[in-house]
């Protein structure tokens, strides 16, 4: 249907790592992939992707913390420093939360909602390219850069690049521009996928697939692309503008002709404060779907769960110059934003206490994707509290843009959304690949990761409160921010090893994991309906559901969920 | 562990290809490219709606050089066609869906024919400005924000007239039929967008601002 | 390799910490940021106790709702959610937020819209890559990098307020004892005052990323009592010093093109791109807090800026060392 069939393959097709029919070679194998406009293995390729640079920032964060270990350091140059720390912001924002997200959208949304592939399969592989371009051309700056310093530099403007730094007068050679291209290009991308994605969801339901009756994860998916159709835009459109200033001479951004500094911070934010509910919504879908599985119960209130998303993706397009109440705005718009600021707490904070009620009276199974859903909850509820206290402007003017920050929003990213990104993938990874992942590596992962998140996190909040700044290649000794610093870094290790167990985990199983059959976890969304790994069409006939669990209907057929719905 | 591969009731159809949704939860869902072009749109207006905040924050704060009002004539010719070819565009589709090819060529050839002239219309203006008026996107402000809006609208005018004239190479050889409605559609929707935002920029650039 | 590295240079070495110099947030000593640190107080317990709550719910519910090893495998109650509870946890967050929003917004008027007392010291603070201009409009200073102000005590309340500008990018002026931040951006004019209370050093620096050196532009800022704060003044408003013996170095200093940055006043040096020398040796630290201030640290610091501030805008001046004696020795006469 969409593309070739391996041959033979009806029910059980090519699991990831193997060859099936005997007439294809690796290259024809190769070649399959790169032409590929199937949702799935789109979908795998984002992750592959996401992950790679995972791992990639995860180096330059270690390199980070391995020169700021100490005072008056000398481990790395303030000009390397500075590249590091803008480019691992930049890479694990737009080269591995947006490819990630995407990956599993493009994965599941499909199989969730009983269809066969996305609305356009090949802007879907138009998208993916496009990405992986965007962010090969931003990591081509290190060879091709000449910047400030020289022959080859990556970008070192901070990873919301203000104005005027960014101009051609201050940041001099190319690397900015590299910054502003590469994630461009990946922004077109986002967009391309963000509506193709909707329109697959409103489009391709399967047949008694309502709205009010698709999975959590289909619907908190829908949020998050309208946002991404209104949010990456802006971004868009400023880096546009910046571009404009450094070729074609025009005042932008351009202080010393009048133009506002201000302007970009305020098209940034814009952007850039839902861009972090882009990036977080999709973390609530996975533990939607998984907390309720490993509980045994329905998730409790599924359409205050809705409500609240679409209230959140509402109030964060009014919340952006929270990030900017040291600007020296009047007293009446920081208020407003303060105010707003509190107030989208409310709906975010809500969903923790309907995952607790889903637990709640449940039988909790404490397998590795549900180890890593609790510390979810546990972790982003601090991160949320820390967001209130960043809310309360006064307390703002002290903590932005020092390491408080900075560990509030490793809470909301690593703490949250990683977690639950290990979560969804010993989740998933049995469907994709038709074998489990070890459940003796994945708890080892766990608690390494576990151990080191905290060690480095929680002590981060500490040299906030004791005035570190952000951005600062070295700091004194005397100001007493030494060993604070030097905890963190040694959290970092356990963190590596963790990610290390991680990926040598994944690596085994390809080969030797236990078979998963069609649905290992005992789940009831359609995803767990087909064959493991699914074939390529997904569906040999499209179902019709009756609820929102098709799976506990026909597993309970003496107390279906359509009856209480 | 494993569940029971019992049988769902299922809704057995075949795969259709076109504009037709593949299947649905009710006996109709929206046309795919209908809510693909929607997206679309909403994503541009929010890169208009950034270009027309950078426009009206800037006004009157030029530190140098010409003002609006100093060397801005009203382009109503210019609207008036961009304008009406959103008339004749949906004439065109009306003419398609009813079979008429014909017509449908006729109409879709007056609406490029607009949409160019609209786009010479702007050359010329910008042409003027720069050697009569000494006004560029360097110059001052206002340069800044004039070209950059007035000149992303154009460039999207521009991609919408490649499309229009793909789509008259393949009317011209008479490969555009009745089914192929739905589609012509939906890249009119594109180029009504593209019309509204003129209006918006007109409003705005010539209006508001001078 | 790494650990030796940094063994090597000492760097692990027990750091030396004066606890009055610490720049703690919650160590106030100014009234901005008693009010602040006030305002932090309560929204921490708040936060605090909603942690506490939710937490211990979680916690419970781990512990509670375990699958147990001999459970029968059946599957319990489906609770599909309920109108009441959720309007609950719905209605409490809501009252919360609503007395945080209350606090932050008087605290935030208190502050932001505080009158300017007649009394009130003024100072100009403009912002550079990698260094502060200080200057005092209506006492005719100007200063660099460590700033003086008189402390407010008792009736006669003697706030200083700052008015912030910025010749390049964008800075923010922090020093996290005295008050909160404020940036510095250019073609716009920002305003913060500070009412300290208690005479000292207060240490601080810029917080926001303004390009390679934005780790070493450092602030101290000196709180003096009225007595020393009025001689201060009376000092910086003198030409500079003139010693004779030193007058061999005040020749190369007028003769090279430290003079174009550099002003010292009642020579002909008046440049404005870099800090103004003429009281040079009434400050603790060179390049911003990059080293201590002393003959030698001059010496060195005119021979190769580089390498105490990797790629500060002031370039080795490349003089030999014979100029460069006499350089540093004059520069040293400035007090």
């Amino acid at each position: 249907m969409n593309g070739t069939l391996t041959t033979g393959d009806i029910s059980g097709a090519t699991a990831l790592g193997s060859i099936a029919a005997t007439e294809k070679t690796v290259f024809d194998h190769i070649h399959s992939w790169l032409v590929t406009v199937d949702h799935k293995r789109l979908g795998l390729m984002y992750i592959i992707y996401a992950l790679v640079f995972f791992v990639v920032a995860g180096i330059e964060a270690s390199l980070i913390r391995i020169q700021l270990a100490a005072p008056n350091n000398h481990f790395l140059s303030p000009q390397v420093f500075n590249q590091l720390f803008t480019m691992h912001g930049t890479t694990m924002v737009f080269l591995v939360g947006m490819p990630m997200i995407f990956g599993f959208a493009n994965y599941l949304v499909p199989l969730m909602i009983g269809a066969r592939d996305l609305a356009f399969p090949r802007l879907n592989a138009f998208g993916f390219w496009l990405s992986v371009f965007g962010g090969l051309l931003l990591y081509f700056s290190f060879i091709g850069g000449e910047g400030m310093t020289g022959a080859g530099s990556a970008p070192d403007v901070g990873w919301f690049a203000y104005a005027p730094l960014t101009g051609k007068a201050f940041s001099k050679g190319h690397s900015t521009d590299y910054w502003i291209l590469g994630i461009m290009i990946g922004g077109f991308g986002s967009i391309a996928t963000a509506a193709n994605i909707i329109t697959t969801i409103l489009c391709m339901r399967c047949r008694g697939m309502t709205l009010a009756k698709m999975p959590l994860l289909a619907w908190l998916n829908l949020i998050m692309c309208g946002m991404v159709l209104i949010a990456v835009s802006p971004l868009t459109a400023a880096q546009i503008m910046l571009l404009l200033d450094r070729f074609a001479g025009s005042h932008f951004f351009d202080t010393q002709a009048g133009g506002s500094a201000t302007l970009w911070m305020h098209f940034f934010w814009i952007f850039g404060h839902p861009e972090v509910y882009v990036l977080i919504i999709p973390a609530f879908a996975f533990a939607s779907e998984i907390i309720p599985v490993f509980s045994r119960k329905a998730i409790f209130g599924y359409p205050v769960m809705v409500g609240a998303t679409l209230a959140i993706a509402f109030v964060s397009l009014s919340v952006w110059a929270h990030h900017m109440f040291t600007i020296g705005m009047s007293s009446t718009s920081n208020t407003f934003f303060a105010v707003s600021t509190m107030m989208v707490g409310i709906p975010t904070g809500i969903k923790i206490f309907n995952w607790l009620g889903t637990m709640w009276g449940g039988k909790l199974r404490f397998d590795t994707p549900m180890l890593f859903s609790t510390a979810f909850l546990f972790q982003f509820l601090i991160a949320g509290l820390t967001g209130i206290m960043l809310a309360a402007a006064p307390f703002n003017w002290q903590l932005n843009d020092s390491y408080f920050v900075i560990a509030h929003f490793h809470f909301v990213l690593v703490g949250a959304l990683i977690f639950m990104i290990f979560a969804a993938v010993y989740y998933w990874f049995p469907k994709a690949t038709g074998r489990l992942l070890s459940e003796r590596f994945g708890k080892w992962h766990f608690w390494l990761f576990l151990i080191g998140f905290h060690m480095t996190f929680v002590t981060m909040h500490i040299p906030g409160i004791l005035g570190m700044p952000r951005r600062i290649y070295t700091y004194e000794a005397g100001r007493g921010w030494g060993i604070w610093n030097l905890i963190c870094t040694i959290g970092v290790a356990f963190q590596v090893i963790g990610t290390l167990i991680f990926v040598i985990n994944i690596l085994l199983s390809l080969r030797k994991g236990r078979p998963a059959g069609n649905d290992p976890w005992d789940a009831w969304t359609l995803e767990w309906s087909t064959s493991s790994p699914p074939p390529e069409y997904n569906f040999a006939e499209i179902p019709a559901v009756k609820s929102r669990r098709p799976l506990w209907d026909i597993k309970h057929p003496s107390d279906p969920d359509w009856k209480y719905e | 562990m494993n569940a029971t591969t019992a049988t769902i009731p299922f809704e057995t159809r075949s795969a259709a290809t076109g504009a037709v949704p593949l299947e649905s939860s009710a006996d109709w869902s929206p046309s795919k490219g209908v809510v693909g072009m929607t997206c679309l749109i909403i994503a541009e207006s929010a890169i208009f709606t950034i270009f027309v905040v950078a426009y009206l924050y800037y006004l009157g704060k030029d530190l140098s050089g010409p003002t609006p009002r100093q060397v801005l004539d009203l382009p109503i010719l210019n609207s008036i066609c961009l304008l009406s070819s959103s008339a004749t565009i949906t004439f065109a589709l009306r003419s398609l869906r009813n079979g008429n090819t014909k017509k449908f060529n006729f109409w879709w050839l007056v609406t490029i024919a607009l949409g160019a002239y609209f786009l010479l219309g702007t050359g010329r203006e910008w042409h003027h400005l720069i050697h009569d008026k000494g006004l560029t996107i360097q110059t001052n402000l206002f340069g800044t924000t004039f070209y950059s809006l007035v000149g992303l609208h154009a460039s999207h005018v521009i991609i919408g007239l490649l499309a229009l004239s793909i789509v008259m190479a393949f009317a011209i050889t008479g490969a555009v039929k009745r089914e192929h409605a739905e589609r012509v559609h939906v890249l009119g929707l594109y180029w009504h967008f593209v019309d509204v935002v003129w209006v918006v920029v007109f409003t705005v650039v010539y209006i508001i601002g001078r | 390799m790494v650990m030796a590295g940094l063994t090597q240079q000492g760097v692990f070495a027990a750091e030396k910490i004066d606890p009055a110099l610490v720049p703690s947030v919650f160590a106030p000593e100014s009234v901005p940021a008693h009010s602040i640190s006030h305002l932090a107080g309560l929204v921490l317990a708040i936060t605090g106790a909603i942690f506490v709550v939710v937490a211990g719910l979680l916690t419970y519910a781990v512990v509670r709702f375990r699958r147990r090893g001999n459970d029968d495998g059946t599957e319990p109650a489906q609770i599909y959610g309920s109108g009441p509870v959720e309007a609950a946890w719905t209605t409490v967050p809501f009252l919360i937020v609503v007395v945080l929003a209350l606090t932050t917004a008087r605290v935030i008027h208190e502050i932001q819209d505080a009158r300017k007392p007649v009394a009130a010291l003024d100072v100009q603070v403009i912002g550079h890559q990698w260094w502060w201009e200080f200057r005092y409009p209506k006492l005719g200073i100007v200063t660099a990098n460590e700033l003086h102000v008189p402390v407010s005590q008792g009736q006669d309340r003697l706030p200083t307020f700052l008015e912030l500008r910025s010749a390049d990018v964008v800075h923010s002026f922090w020093v996290p004892r005295l008050a909160g931040k404020t940036d510095l951006i250019p073609n716009k004019v920002n305003s913060m005052w500070i009412e300290p209370e208690r005479p000292g050093l207060y240490l601080g620096q810029c917080a926001k990323y303004c390009g390679t050196q934005h780790a070493k532009m450092l602030l101290r800022v000196y709180v003096d009592t009225r007595e020393d704060f009025d001689r201060w003044v009376k000092e910086q408003k003198q030409l500079a010093e003139n010693d004779p013996t030193a007058a061999a170095g005040r020749l190369v200093f007028e003769r090279t093109a430290c003079i174009n940055c550099h002003a010292v006043n009642g020579t002909v040096g008046n440049g404005r791109f870099g800090p103004d020398l003429t009281h040079l040796m009434g400050r603790a630290t060179l390049g911003s807090g990059a080293l201590t201030n002393s003959l030698e640290g001059l010496r060195a610091w005119i021979k190769s800026p580089e390498q105490f501030k990797p790629g500060v805008l002031m370039p080795a001046m490349n003089l030999n060392d014979a100029d460069l004696d006499k350089l540093a020795a004059y520069l040293a006469t400035l007090k």
